[in-house]
């Protein structure tokens, strides 16, 4: 039995990303959203998850320059926003594919034949390996725990893209529409 | 209407009525279908009168703990605090996918029922807490919130009532956790998905410090229907032989059967002929092997356990599990028990936030045990230590996670022992004394 990754886990890092610098989400109509986010709560620290998803929306990540901004719009630490997005495994530390493709492969999908799925996603996006990314770019894939959709084995999210009953047979296909 | 499938005439659609129709969706088809009556005359009534109806109702939280949803609600006082209630909608337990389809066909419902929940406990903001996987229920809930707010039935005067009422979606990142009711609290808050120690309940000392309630979206939802038909109706519903557990629930079904999907049936309704006859029995050539009732975090039955089974609170219980929350797990003849079994402590292992060291240091090694075990690696002593491990992990933590890990694990070696065994060679079984499963050990629930 092989288990690769899970979600937020292992991803591996391409080099050098670091050295980009940050470019600002919180600007212009952003900045208006995160306000009208803040007014549904007594404190700003709530809108932080709120916060990180723009942030990933915008920039497919949560860069070391993004933690300072939204820390800095927030009156938190870095230190801070660091330990609260470290916590949950939807937000990338680091860059990943530009279709990041979660298979779930819990019990009630593992028994419908999930891990199958996952090793056709492995082959055909060439990533060939849990939590890789494709020579191109274009894909990352890993295994995730129960997606809630269990009755629709095997759901697979590609970004927010949520697919239901995904076979073996029909990743070619699915691939191959994710430019 | 059913989804995916069309309804059994067994079932008893109230909340699924409308599931698989789009019209229902918006809010002028909600409201063709006799959708905001009932908030409207919530809004109208006295908190108290309406925890009434709930408490006479019978209704009981659906999430998974069963407790009696009026009796909660009447912790809340008018004691001059700001009041919060939070919608539980980071359905997570494997094999559980009601709040799903709640949320995709009948967004209004849930809104109606957030809203007469929030007056209920003298609250003016609710909050609606959905995971992050989630994302079409979460944009068709926005979707349904906005338009609710355009049409003046949530906000500073909602339905004209002089009431403040305002729901807003919150969204989840990804964490099992935070459908623990306390965890979810402090994710909400901005903080790590982390449980709380108990006291302070969140009636007293909850979201923000304030007094709080935290409600399933499957119980919330029930609320307008209660409202609207009345609590004898709604208590009605049910096993004649049984009053604690009344009105109907959504089962999730999945694994290996035939018509896997939600259905809804009144409480006590026959687990065999639910599995057999609604939901299409095992695949074609395959045997039902075994069953989880109620969510990955209850005691795995036997096919034959499972037939003899009625599907409410106290029938899973004679039978040695629990309701839960309703999602059916199933297992035919071709799968490997010992390896399922590990896959789920790995679950619990990944979604554990390891605050407790009973649970991050119990899941790990029950996942690491078993996978050895399925590898073809163990001895016969894993068992006494799995089994040992399990008893370390149950009752002894801030919340549930550790012992639903240790539930399957239990269950799954008294009942599929000989799985088990099979799985150790001749070599690792030699020399060593037998274990003998003791027949009183129990898991915390």
């Amino acid at each position: 039995m092989t288990y690769g990754p899970s979600a937020g886990q292992l991803v591996r890092p391409p080099e050098h990303h670091h050295d980009e610098p940050h470019v600002p989400v919180f600007v212009g109509a952003r900045r208006d959203e995160l306000d009208t986010i803040m007014s549904r709560y007594p404190t700003k620290m709530a809108a932080l998850l709120p916060a990180l998803w723009m942030v990933q929306d915008t920039h497919g990540w949560v860069s070391e320059g993004a933690v300072e901004e939204v820390a800095q719009v927030l009156d938190l630490t870095a230190a801070y926003v660091k330990g609260v997005l470290s916590f949950y495994t939807m937000y990338h530390q680091h860059p990943v594919g530009r279709h990041f493709v979660q298979v779930c492969t819990t019990t009630p999908c593992n028994v419908c034949g999930a891990e199958d799925v996952v090793h056709a996603f492995l082959e055909h996006t060439g990533c060939g390996e849990l939590g890789l990314t494709s020579s191109d770019g274009r894909f990352t894939v890993i295994e995730v725990e129960c997606l809630g959709a269990c009755g629709f084995a095997t759901p697979v999210m590609i970004n927010n893209e949520f697919i239901e009953s995904v076979t073996p047979e029909r990743v070619a296909r699915i691939v191959a529409e994710h430019d | 209407m059913g989804y995916p499938h069309s309804s059994h005439e067994r079932e008893t659609p109230v909340l699924s009525k409308y599931f698989g129709d789009p019209d229902a969706r918006t809010l002028a088809g909600w409201r063709a279908r006799g959708g905001y009556t009932s908030l409207d005359k919530a809004l109208g009534m006295d908190p108290v009168e309406i925890q009434n109806i709930v408490k006479d109702s019978g209704l009981r939280g659906r999430g998974g703990a069963g407790f009696p949803t009026g009796i909660k609600w009447s912790f809340m006082k008018p004691d001059g605090k700001t009041h919060y209630l939070c919608c539980n909608a980071d359905e997570s337990e494997p094999g559980t996918f009601k709040d799903r389809e709640i949320m995709r066909w009948t967004p209004h419902a849930l809104v109606e029922g957030v809203a007469i929940g929030a007056h209920a406990i003298y609250a003016e903001t609710a909050y609606i807490y959905i995971r992050g996987e989630y994302s079409e229920p979460i944009r068709l809930m926005q979707a349904a919130v906005a338009e609710a707010y355009a049409s003046g039935i949530l906000g500073a005067n909602a339905m004209g009532s002089g009431k403040r009422v305002d729901v807003h979606v919150h969204r989840g990142a990804g964490a099992y956790i935070c459908g623990e009711e306390t965890a979810l609290m402090n994710s909400l808050e901005g903080r790590r998905g982390n449980p709380r120690i108990k006291p302070p309940f969140p009636a007293v000392a909850g979201l923000f410090g304030q007094p709080t309630t935290i409600n399933n979206v499957e119980t919330l939802a029930a609320v307008p229907h209660i409202l609207r038909e009345g609590a004898e109706w709604y208590q009605g519903l049910g096993r004649e032989d049984n009053p604690r557990s009344r009105g109907t629930k959504l089962f999730s079904v999945c694994g290996n059967i035939a018509r896997p999907g939600n259905y809804e049936v009144t409480m006590g309704f026959p687990f065999g002929e639910f599995l057999n006859d609604l939901c299409g029995g095992a695949l074609p050539g395959r045997e039902i092997k075994a069953v989880i009732p109620g969510g990955s975090s209850v005691p795995i039955l036997t096919r034959e356990e499972a037939e003899n089974t009625l599907m409410d609170y106290e029938g899973m219980v004679a039978s040695g599990t629990m309701l839960g929350s309703g999602g059916v797990i199933v297992f035919d003849d071709r799968q490997d028990m010992v390896k399922q079994i590990a896959r789920l402590a790995r679950f619990y292992a990944h979604e554990s936030c390891a605050q407790c060291s009973q649970c991050r240091e119990g899941t790990a090694w029950t996942t690491r045990i078993l996978e050895r075990i399925s590898a073809g690696q163990g001895n016969a002593r894993d068992f006494d230590t799995l089994l040992s491990i399990a008893d370390n992990m149950s009752g002894k933590t801030i919340c549930v996670l550790s012992d639903s890990c240790a539930t399957p694990v239990v269950s799954g070696l008294k009942k599929f022992r000989a799985e088990f065994e099979a799985k150790l060679g001749p070599d690792h079984s030699r020399g060593v004394v037998p274990v003998l499963l003791t027949s009183n050990r129990t898991v915390a629930a």
